[in-house]
């Protein structure tokens, strides 16, 4: 991957044009005027532009990501902003949420204020998702008001779950001054115990201690009701269950504050998978069996999910190359994710179509996070993602930009390529 | 001469392989009665014990059976190796391999942890216990046992009793026996029998005295007494009073029923000491017979590489 400045006048031509903010899709170009739109469609040419011919793929908005692990501060040696920007751009993202289990805990208003400003250097936009609790310690709510006047745009104590309901109660009472998403990694600890993988055929036949679908469940539904009756904004992580997602669903019926994720490698895998051992697969929560990944799909389809999330997770290779046990939870996920969603959601299982698969990737995520979601107005700065949906390739370690190698794709055929990426006035050419 | 180069488990085991394993076990029990009891098959072979967990008799078992076919050994042990020192899985492995071994026998207490060494090195892996995954060799100890017994497996019915949750020997059983066509009841507290079980084609019966009815042979298996203080069992008297094989029981029912039990005992808890030593206790035999078919496993496994090929 090459990144360079963005030329002054700029036309992406003969392109296939992907709105998905006012859902319409025609043939046309795209011409940029400074890093910003000047003109969507039918563009009365400048002379000079510079040009890059489209023909064949698909013009659209850059994606959003609302759940990465970028490591900064504290464990740079897996991640930093600046290498997380670049594996973002390989995969099409053109904006994501930082989460901050990181060392220190994003849990003050000056730590948010360093991820801002160290932000500013980056070639995507990166937007920080403040702690829950002082030190994720599930004790005392940090100066969330503070927090968010220095930018941070959600709550949560990501990785470690808010297992005292009262801490959730007040954490989702208070955050209504902000309005902003609490986000809750849901798994009761108790129920989680020492499982490193799903509970049931496969955990029995691997010997494994497991992890029950309904740790995660009976948590997503405390949280459900705490956000009913608190009248808050939930934001529910990488739903894994079929359970979790039947009572995400009846909640929505009477609560529309309520959104959800999912991720890539729950759509992908199944439990199956396990088999091998490869302790990339080893993710909290963790991938479960078939019938929870064809709920999943179902609830793409019917909109009980709102948005794919990659849940990007960078470990050294010591953590990951040890055995299962020791490894650590997470996978990285950016760079492959529109290749893995491509081919399960529109090839595989032909849930979506692809202009519904780009909402999931842009407009859902933007609307969640209020960001601005119309990003082919005139003059709005370009995050574009140039793809094309019908490329069948082979993912490998070459395709990574992250510092980190956790990934359980490498030699998978997947289908649809992110060609090019535009974002703060760059142009990432894969 | 056995379809796979190591042996990690039973789970999908080719059954003429499980057969030819107890078949030469018994040609080298016949060694083991000899007055000299040694036999130069595997001369020249080196293998590497690695223990990364405790173990007495599965390790003295594996040593005798390699000292009994003239391999060289050599012991590595975790409490005195460089993991304490912060070296990784891998480096160990490596290093290990670097010296040109033929062979490894692992135990470690993480599931899949021999799969992964065998991503690391050339050399046959054999699993001696991989956490509450499998013990291959206990399985197979058992099985042979079993065919001493009965001359047969096919057809018999075996009751496996006790916490079957984390029992490595009641997971390399089940896939061991149901291969060779034994009918398996599984016995112990509800909260100790993993609630997927059944799909590996076992029956699941709480009430022990039906399973002493309906079955030829009962393993009995320890109960950890780590277990006790989680919760898992309310306490020692009470396991015994629902579960455990006592004297009592026994004389309760008519019929004989052969006991085995993997070790080490708990004299008192899951077993009366005058059951385990009574003639209708197979426990001895197990503890041979596990000597003669770790000799057949490293035979068939390693004797390839030995310039003597000869049968025993």
């Amino acid at each position: 991957m090459k990144i360079e400045k963005l030329a002054k006048d700029l036309l992406l031509i003969n392109g296939k044009i992907i709105d998905p903010h006012k859902r319409k899709t025609f043939d046309g170009d795209v011409w940029l005027k400074n890093g910003k739109i000047a003109g969507v469609g039918d563009v009365n040419t400048p002379k000079n532009a510079e040009k890059i011919d489209c023909s064949g793929k698909v013009i659209t908005h850059g994606f959003c990501d609302l759940h990465v692990h970028f490591r900064e501060p504290g464990r740079e040696d897996k991640e930093t902003l600046k290498t997380g920007s670049r594996a973002a751009l390989a995969g099409g993202f053109t904006r994501v949420c930082v989460m901050p289990n990181t060392h220190p805990p994003l849990d003050t208003p000056e730590s948010i204020n360093f991820i801002r400003e160290k932000a500013q250097e980056c070639p995507i936009h990166i937007h920080p998702i403040g702690a829950v609790t002082k030190s994720q310690g599930g004790n005392d709510i940090t100066e969330m008001g503070l927090m968010h006047r220095e930018g941070a745009v959600a709550f949560s104590d990501d990785g470690i779950p808010i297992q005292d309901g009262a801490m959730m109660r007040i954490a989702l009472e208070y955050s209504t001054l902000m309005n902003v998403p609490v986000i809750n990694h849901a798994e009761d600890e108790c129920l989680r115990a020492d499982g490193v993988m799903n509970e049931g055929i496969v955990s029995n036949h691997l010997g494994f201690p497991g992890n029950p679908d309904f740790a995660e469940s009976i948590m997503v539904h405390r949280d459900l009701e705490l956000a009913k009756f608190t009248g808050a904004r939930l934001h529910v992580p990488h739903v894994s269950s079929a359970k979790a997602v039947q009572h995400i669903r009846e909640m929505k019926r009477i609560n529309e504050k309520v959104t959800a994720e999912v991720t890539p490698h729950h759509l992908y895998f199944n439990d199956e998978a396990l088999r091998s051992f490869d302790t990339c697969l080893k993710v909290a929560p963790p991938i479960r069996t078939e019938q929870d990944r064809k709920a999943l799909l179902e609830a793409i389809k019917d909109g009980t999910i709102d948005c794919i999330a990659t849940d990007h997770a960078p470990h050294t290779i010591e953590d990951k190359e040890t055995t299962f046990d020791l490894a650590s939870f997470g996978m990285i996920g950016l760079e492959s994710c529109f290749g893995i969603v491509c081919k399960v959601l529109i090839v595989n299982e032909k849930v979506i179509s692809l202009e519904e698969l780009i909402r999931l990737l842009t407009v859902n995520p933007r609307n969640i996070m209020g960001f601005e979601a119309d990003l082919f107005q005139i003059g709005a700065p370009a995050e574009i993602a140039i793809l094309n949906p019908e490329t069948d390739w082979v993912f490998t370690s070459n395709h990574l930009q992250s510092r980190s190698v956790n990934s359980p794709y490498f030699g998978e055929n997947l289908t649809g390529k992110v060609e090019m990426t535009i974002s703060c006035n760059y142009i990432a050419i894969n | 001469m056995l379809q796979q180069k190591h042996l990690l488990g039973l789970e999908g085991y080719p059954s003429e392989d499980i057969q030819s394993i107890i078949d030469t076990a018994f040609n080298f029990r016949e060694v083991l009665d000899r007055p000299i009891k040694k036999v130069p098959s595997l001369q020249g072979v080196t293998i590497v014990n690695l223990f990364f967990e405790n173990s007495t008799r599965t390790r003295i078992s594996f040593e005798l059976a390699q000292k009994r076919l003239s391999a060289d050994t050599v012991n590595f042990a975790s409490s005195s190796s460089s993991l304490k020192k912060g070296e990784s899985f891998k480096d160990t492995a490596q290093n290990i391999e670097a010296m040109k071994i033929d062979a490894t026998v692992m135990r470690h207490p993480t599931p899949g942890a021999p799969q992964h060494l065998t991503e690391f090195i050339d050399a046959v892996v054999i699993n001696a216990g991989d956490g509450t995954h499998e013990h291959p060799t206990q399985a197979i100890l058992d099985m042979m046992s079993l065919y001493e017994k009965f001359g047969k497996l096919k057809g018999l019915k075996v009751g496996i009793l006790g916490d079957i949750s984390h029992s490595r020997v009641a997971l390399s059983n089940i896939y061991g026996l149901i291969t060779m066509g034994v009918e398996v009841t599984l016995c112990g507290p509800p909260n100790l029998i993993p609630p997927f079980i059944r799909n590996l084609g076992v029956n699941v019966n709480y009430n022990v005295d039906e399973v002493i009815e309906w079955a030829d042979a009962l393993n009995v298996l320890r109960i950890q007494r780590e277990r006790m203080g989680l919760g898992l069992v309310p306490s020692i008297r009470e396991y015994r009073a629902m579960f455990g094989i006592t004297q009592e029981r026994l004389n309760h029912h008519k019929k004989e029923i052969v006991i085995m039990h993997p070790g080490p005992m708990n004299r008192g808890v899951e077993i009366d000491g005058s059951v385990a030593d009574s003639d209708q206790a197979i426990i001895l035999d197990q503890v041979l017979n596990g000597v003669a078919s770790r000799m057949a496993i490293l035979y068939l496994l390693c004797g390839g590489k030995s310039s003597e090929k000869e049968k025993p």
